[in-house]
C-alpha cells in the first residue's frame, strides 16, 4: 500500500523523520518498499490569480492574461488554455523557474504578444495526467506563494508490502494504530460526526443469509452536484496512493477506504430498479462491469442485485449500469461488510482485482461500516452538495466476525519468546493496539479489537507484545542442549561422496531443470510415459522428466555451442514415473524404478533418485603431451566401476541391454546383486541425428540407491605362500564375450586360481577375419602350501581343454 | 726385466691415461689385466726365473700391478662420473612445460552452498532429511496452516498436476513429513529443490531451499535469533556483515520473521524467513504444544550463494555454462 507520509502524520507524529518512520514501520512487520519524493517535476511554481483577460490580436485560440503574482507589478502572460478566466487562481512558472528538461523558463513572444511566464496545468508541473486546462485554484489560495508549500507537495510517497494477515494496515488509521504503539503515542482521533439527515429517504435492501455479506449500510443522498471537479488536496492524497480521481462521489468513496479501511460504494439511485438484494448470483448470470467488460457469474458469488438483474458484483466490482456519472443527481452509499471466507478468489476468478476486493479478501473491520457512512456523507456533502436521509443499518449479527477472548499467560510468552518481558510492556503493547484485557494470576484475559483478524490464538498475541515492543530489542540466546550419539553407517554411501569422486575423476556436477521439453524426452524414453504441468512456464519445461540424460544432453549442447567439445557431466536427482493407463505403478524395463527407498506419495508416482552422466569429446583436455583419443565406452564404464567399489562387494556387471536410445552394438544394462539398476552406452547415432547433436557421446544413468548400499568389510587372512602367473592367448569367435570367458576360466579352474588378469585383446592382421585373440595371466596361490611346477601344469591344461569345448577356444602360440 | 717393467707401466699409463671411454677403459684392463694380459704374462715369466730371483721379481711385478689396477680404478671413476653426467645432461627438460592435462571436475555452486549450510548445522546435532519433490496439498499447504483458497496461498505461485498433486513450493513440507514419523527432540535441515510458477531476470521457476526444523521442551524466539544470527555470521565470515530480524507472516510459524542481511553497509536483501512453530502445525501432526515448542527457518539457497560467491544473475545456476561453473572447482 502507498501512501501519504502527511497524511499519516495526521494521524499520529513521532518525532522521527522519514527514513527513521520507515525503520519503524519495517520493524513493525509492515515492511516498506520504498520511499519517493512526492514534488512534482516543476517544482518552482507559486499560487497567482488571473486579474484579466483579452484577446490576443492574432490569434484565436490565445488569449493575452494580466497576472498578480504577488509582486507589485502585473505580468503579462500569453496562454492557450481553454479554462482561463478572469479571477481564476492558478500556478504560475514566473520567468527562470527551471523546466523539465532542466532549462529555465525565458521570456517569450507568442504571435507578437511578449509573455512574461507560463500558466500551468497539472500535467506539466507533474501532478497529474489531465491536460484539460490549467490548474483551477481554490479562490482563497494565497497568491504568491510557492505551490508546493500550499498543496503540501513537499511529502513523501511511502509503500509499504504488507503480508496478508495485517488487513487492518490497508488503511491509514491502521498503520497509524502501529506507529503509535511502537511510539507509545495516542492516536489523533479524527473525529467523526454524524451528519444529521435532512429528509425521510431511504432506499430497501434485503440480505440473503446465504451470501457474504453480514452487514450493510446504506443511506440516499439526494441532489448532489456531480459537475465538479474534486478539490487538489483530495486529488493528491488519492494521487499518493496510486488511485485516480474520477469524480466527487467516486473519489470519497475511495478517500474514505484509504484513510479508515472501509471499501465503498456509490449508486446512481435512479439507475436502481426497484428494492435492492444482496444474494447469491444464479448460476450463468451475466453482468457488465463498470469497465465495460461482461461476466458469467458463478452461483457461489455474492452480487448486488435490484429488479433487473446483477448490479454489481459484492465488495469487488459495481456494474455498469447504475455507475455515477456527470448527470447523476441521487446516490445511493453502500458500505457493506463481505466476508472474506465469501470473496477470497473471487477477484482472480473475475480477474477483477480491485483496492476493495483485496481489503474483502483480508478482512474489513465489522464495527467500520456506519462510521465510514457518515464520514463520507460529511466529505461528499461538501464537495458535491446534496441533502442526506436517515443511516440504514442491516446487520446479521451472529456472521459478525468478532474474536473472542483468549487467555494470554505470563509463562506462555516468556517460554515461546526466550525472555521475561514485563507486565507493565505487555499492557501497554495491548492498550495501544486496541486489545481489551483483564489481568488475572497468570497473566491477561484478551479480546482481540474488531479490527484484527490475525489475533486468534495465544500465539497470536504473544507475538503482538514482541513485534510491538522490537525484534530489534530482543537477545539472542541458544536454547539448552543435550547430544546424544547418532549413528555413522557404513553401511551406506552418502551422496555427496558419490558426486566427489565424480568430481575427482573429471566429472563436473551440472543442475537441470526437473520439467523438460516432451519431444527430445519422447526420442529419449519413448517406453516411459512422462507426467506433463497443466501450467508450464514454457514448452520448453513442460513435462517431469524421466530420464535425466534430457538434461545432460541439453548442457552438452549450450556449451558445444560456445565452442566447448569435450566434457564429462553429472547430475543427480529425482526421475518422475507417473503410473501407467491401468492405475497402476510405471515399470521400467531397463532400470529398475522401485528400487531404493525414496519417499513416496502414493502408490502409483514414483519420485526416484537418479545419476546420470555423459562424457564427450577427447578423454584428455588438449595438451603438448596428450593423445587425443576419444572417450569411449570403457572410460565410463571405468567410473562406474569406481562408483560401485565404494559400495564394496555388492555384485557388479554388464549385461546386454535393447534399450533404442543406446547404440546397439556399444550399451549395457548395469545390474547390480540381480537387479537392472542403471544402462550405459554410445546415445544411439539415429537419436543424436534426430535431437540435432553434433557429437554422439557416451551415456549412463542409474539408481543412486545402488551406489549408495555398502558392506562392511570383513578382512581375510592373507597368504605367505608364493604365487604363480602363467600367461595364455585364446583364440575365440568374436561374439563369445569376455565374461563369458572369465566365467568358463574361473568355474574350471581350482580352487587357488586367485585372479585372472586380462591384458591384452586383439582383432587384426595377426588372427583370423571374425576371430579375437585375448590374454589372460592366471594367477594361482594357495593358502597353506607352495604349489608344485606339475599342478599348475595340470590346471591350465584343465582350464584350455574347457575353454576349447565350451567356447570353441584355441591356444594361441 | 727391470727394463721390461718400467716398459710395461709407462706403456700401461699411456694406454690408461688414453681411454676416452667405459669401452676403452674395459679394453685397457683387458689387454693389462686380462687372462691373456701383459700383467699376467709378466707374472707368468716370473715363475720361468731361476728361484732365487722369483720373490724379488714376483714382489717387482705385483707392484707394477697394483700400480695399474690403482690407475685403471681411477680412470673408471672419472669416466663413469662422466658418463652419469652426460647421461643427466641428455635425460634434462623444460621443466616449465605443463603438467599432463587431465580432465578437471567439480562439484556445482548450489551442492557447495548445501554442504556448507548443512556442515554449519550439523556442528549443533542437525540432520539432513529429505522428501518428495512432486507433494500432495496435505503437506505442502493444509497440515502447515494454509487453509483452501487463502491469501497466504497466493505467495507461492504453484505448480498443480491436478487438485491434490503439486510440485512442493517448499521444502517445509518435510517439516510436516519428518514429525509425522519421529519424536521429538528433534534438528533437520531440509536441503532440496522447490517450484514457483514464475521466471523472469531474478525468478527461477526451480530453485533450492534448505528448511530447519528444531524442536524441544523449550524453545523460544530469541533461540531462534541466536542459531540464525550465528549461522549466517559463519556463513559469510565477513567483520562488516550486519543481519536484522523483522517480524512477518507464514501461515505455519507465530511469531514468524524475516532475516535480512546487509553487507558493507549496502541494501538490505533478504536470506531467509523464520518462526516459531504454529500450535496448529503441531496438532496437524500430534505433538503436544504445552510440552514442545519449536522453531523452523527456510533460505533460499541461490540467494545465499549470490551473495557469498558474487553471483549476479540467479539464471546461471541453471544455465550450466561451463566457464561459469568451473570457477567453482576451488570452492570444493
Amino acid at each position: 500500500m502507498k501512501f501519504s507520509e502527511k497524511w499519516l502524520r495526521e494521524w499520529v507524529n513521532p518525532p522521527v523523520d522519514v527514513e527513521q518512520l520507515a525503520d519503524q514501520l519495517t520493524y513493525l512487520g509492515l515492511e516498506v518498499d520504498g520511499i519517493e519524493s512526492s514534488k512534482p517535476v516543476m517544482s518552482d511554481v507559486v499560487v497567482a490569480r488571473v486579474v484579466d483577460v483579452m484577446p490576443h490580436p492574432d490569434a484565436d485560440r490565445l488569449r493575452v492574461c494580466e497576472v498578480d503574482n504577488g509582486t507589485s507589478d502585473l505580468l503579462q502572460i500569453v496562454c492557450g488554455a481553454p479554462n482561463v478566466r478572469r479571477g481564476m487562481v492558478t500556478a504560475l512558472a514566473n520567468v527562470g523557474c527551471p523546466m523539465p528538461d532542466g532549462k529555465k523558463l525565458r521570456k517569450s513572444k507568442l504571435r507578437g504578444v511578449e509573455s512574461n511566464g507560463m500558466l500551468c496545468s497539472g500535467s506539466e508541473i507533474g501532478l497529474s495526467d489531465e491536460n484539460d486546462g490549467i490548474l483551477d485554484l481554490d479562490e482563497n489560495a494565497p497568491v504568491g506563494e510557492s505551490l508546493i508549500h500550499y498543496l503540501e507537495l513537499d511529502d513523501n510517497i511511502i509503500d509499504i508490502d504488507l503480508t496478508p494477515d495485517r488487513g487492518d494496515c490497508l488503511s491509514i488509521r491502521g498503520i497509524a494504530r502501529d506507529v503509535c504503539a511502537r511510539n507509545d503515542l495516542p492516536l489523533q482521533l479524527h473525529e467523526i460526526t454524524p451528519i444529521a439527515q435532512q429528509n425521510e429517504d431511504t432506499h430497501p435492501v434485503r440480505l440473503s443469509s446465504s451470501s457474504a455479506c453480514a452487514r450493510y449500510v446504506g443511506r440516499v443522498i439526494k441532489d448532489v452536484d456531480m459537475h465538479t471537479d474534486s478539490p487538489i488536496w483530495m486529488s493528491e492524497r488519492l494521487r499518493r496512493s496510486g488511485v485516480r480521481s474520477i469524480n466527487p462521489a467516486v473519489d470519497v468513496t475511495n478517500y474514505v477506504m484509504l484513510e479508515l479501511g472501509q471499501p465503498m460504494h456509490a449508486f446512481d439511485l435512479d439507475k436502481i430498479q426497484g428494492e435492492i438484494q444482496v444474494r447469491l448470483a444464479a448460476s450463468g448470470e451475466k453482468l457488465t462491469l463498470l469497465d465495460n467488460r461482461e461476466v458469467t457469474l458463478t452461483g457461489d458469488t455474492t452480487v448486488i442485485a435490484d429488479d433487473s438483474g446483477a448490479i454489481g458484483i459484492a465488495g469487488i466490482m459495481g456494474g455498469a449500469s447504475t455507475a455515477v456519472d456527470l448527470d447523476t443527481k441521487n446516490i445511493f452509499l453502500e458500505a457493506a461488510l463481505f466476508l472474506p471466507e465469501h470473496i477470497i478468489g473471487k477477484p482472480r476468478q473475475y480477474a477483477s482485482p480491485s483496492e476493495s476486493s483485496h481489503r474483502f479478501e483480508r478482512g474489513v473491520d465489522p464495527a467500520l461500516q456506519a462510521d465510514a457512512m457518515e464520514y463520507a456523507t460529511g466529505i461528499l456533502m461538501n464537495l458535491a452538495g446534496g441533502k442526506p436521509g436517515p443511516v440504514r443499518d442491516w446487520q446479521d449479527a451472529p456472521r459478525l466476525p468478532l474474536g473472542k477472548p483468549v487467555q494470554v499467560r505470563r509463562s506462555r510468552l516468556s517460554r515461546l519468546i526466550g525472555i521475561d518481558i514485563s507486565d507493565e510492556i505487555v499492557e501497554r503493547v495491548f492498550t495501544r493496539l486496541g486489545i481489551k484485557f483483564q489481568k488475572n494470576d497468570d497473566g491477561w484475559r484478551a479480546t482481540p479489537p474488531s479490527f484484527r483478524y490475525d489475533l486468534r490464538i495465544e500465539e497470536d498475541f504473544l507475538e503482538e507484545v514482541a513485534r510491538v515492543h522490537g525484534f530489534d530489542q530482543l537477545p539472542r540466546t541458544s536454547p539448552e542442549h543435550r547430544p546424544t550419539f547418532r549413528p555413522v553407517a557404513e553401511t551406506s554411501v552418502p551422496v555427496i561422496d558419490i558426486k566427489k569422486l565424480l568430481a575427482h575423476r573429471g566429472y563436473q556436477e551440472v543442475v537441470t531443470y526437473s520439467f523438460v521439453e516432451p519431444n527430445q524426452l519422447e526420442k529419449l524414453r519413448p517406453d516411459l510415459p512422462a507426467l506433463p504441468l497443466p501450467n508450464p512456464i514454457s514448452v520448453d519445461l513442460s513435462v517431469m522428466r524421466t530420464t535425466l540424460i534430457s538434461g545432460l544432453l541439453d548442457t552438452m549442447r549450450r556449451n558445444q555451442s560456445r565452442q566447448l567439445a569435450s566434457m564429462r557431466l553429472f547430475e543427480t536427482g529425482l526421475r518422475f514415473l507417473p503410473g501407467n493407463e491401468e492405475g497402476g505403478a510405471t515399470s521400467d524395463d531397463h532400470i529398475q524404478s522401485n528400487h531404493g527407498d525414496d519417499i513416496q506419495i502414493d502408490d502409483v508416482l514414483q519420485q526416484q533418485s537418479m545419476l546420470a552422466g555423459l562424457l564427450v569429446g577427447e578423454h584428455q583436455p588438449e595438451g603438448w603431451n596428450s593423445d587425443g583419443r576419444e572417450t569411449d565406452f570403457f572410460d565410463a564404464k571405468a567410473d562406474i566401476e569406481a562408483l560401485f567399489a565404494r559400495a564394496n562387494g555388492v555384485s557388479l556387471s554388464f549385461e546386454s541391454s535393447d534399450l533404442a536410445m543406446l547404440h546397439p552394438g556399444q550399451r549395457a544394462s548395469i545390474v547390480c546383486d540381480g537387479v537392472k539398476v542403471g544402462v550405459l552406452g554410445q546415445l544411439n547415432p539415429e537419436v543424436q541425428k534426430t535431437l540435432n547433436l553434433s557429437q554422439t557421446p557416451i551415456v549412463f544413468e542409474l539408481s543412486l540407491a545402488a551406489l549408495s548400499k555398502a558392506k562392511v568389510t570383513q578382512a581375510v587372512r592373507l597368504s605367505r605362500q608364493p604365487s604363480v602367473r602363467r600367461d595364455i592367448a585364446l583364440l575365440v569367435d568374436e561374439a563369445v564375450s569376455h565374461e563369458s570367458i572369465l566365467a568358463c576360466v574361473s568355474k574350471n579352474g581350482p580352487d587357488w586360481l586367485t585372479s585372472i588378469k586380462t591384458f591384452d585383446v586383439y582383432q587384426g592382421e595377426k588372427v583370423e577375419k571374425g576371430k579375437k585373440s585375448i590374454a589372460l595371466g592366471l594367477i594361482m596361490q594357495d593358502f597353506s602350501r607352495t604349489l608344485e611346477e606339475s599342478e599348475v601344469e595340470q590346471a591350465v591344461a584343465g582350464i584350455m581343454e574347457a575353454a576349447t569345448s565350451e567356447l570353441g577356444a584355441v591356444l594361441r602360440v | 726385466m727391470a727394463l721390461d717393467l718400467d716398459k710395461l707401466l709407462t706403456d700401461a699409463q699411456s694406454l690408461i691415461a688414453q681411454a676416452d671411454s667405459l669401452d676403452e677403459i674395459e679394453a685397457a684392463r683387458v689387454e693389462l689385466l686380462g687372462k691373456k694380459g701383459r700383467l699376467t704374462s709378466a707374472l707368468k715369466a716370473v715363475g720361468q726365473l731361476p728361484k732365487e730371483e722369483k720373490p724379488a721379481a714376483g714382489q717387482a711385478v705385483n707392484h707394477v700391478k697394483q700400480t695399474v689396477q690403482g690407475l685403471l680404478d681411477a680412470r673408471h671413476a672419472v669416466l663413469d662420473n662422466a658418463a652419469l653426467a652426460e647421461k643427466l645432461s641428455q635425460d634434462a627438460i623444460d621443466i616449465s612445460l605443463p603438467g599432463r592435462a587431465s580432465a578437471a571436475g567439480g562439484l556445482h555452486p548450489i551442492t557447495l552452498t548445501i554442504e556448507r549450510i548443512s556442515a554449519l548445522f550439523a556442528q549443533l546435532g542437525f540432520d539432513v532429511a529429505l522428501g518428495p519433490e512432486i507433494e500432495d496439498d496435505y503437506h505442502n499447504f493444509e497440515a502447515l496452516n494454509f487453509p483452501a483458497h487463502h491469501p497466504a496461498r497466493a505467495m507461492h505461485d504453484t505448480f498443480y498436476f491436478d487438485a491434490n498433486r503439486l510440485l512442493r513450493t517448499h521444502t517445509s513440507s518435510v517439516q510436516v513429513r519428518y514429525m509425522n514419523s519421529n519424536e521429538p527432540p528433534m534438528r533437520i535441515v531440509v536441503p532440496g529443490r522447490v517450484y514457483r510458477c514464475d521466471s523472469d531476470q531474478t525468478h527461477s521457476p526451480m530453485f533450492h531451499q534448505v528448511e530447519g526444523l528444531l524442536v524441544d521442551r523449550d524453545v523460544g524466539l530469541t533461540d531462534l535469533m541466536g542459531h540464525l544470527e550465528g549461522f549466517l555470521k559463519l556463513f559469510f565470515d565477513q567483520d562488516d556483515c550486519e543481519i536484522r530480524f523483522r517480524p512477518s507472516y507464514f501461515p505455519f510459524t507465530e511469531p514468524s520473521t524475516e532475516v535480512d542481511i546487509r553487507i558493507g553497509g549496502g541494501s538490505w536483501m533478504e536470506v531467509l524467513g523464520a518462526g516459531m512453530v504454529h500450535p496448529e502445525v503441531f496438532k496437524a501432526v500430534g505433538i503436544d504444544t504445552e510440552a514442545f515448542t519449536g522453531y523452523a527457518f527456510g533460505m533460499g539457497v541461490e540467494r545465499l550463494a549470490m551473495l557469498r560467491y558474487g553471483v549476479e544473475d540467479l539464471r546461471q545456476f541453471f544455465e550450466n555454462d561451463m566457464r561459469f561453473l568451473q570457477q567453482f572447482h576451488q570452492a570444493g
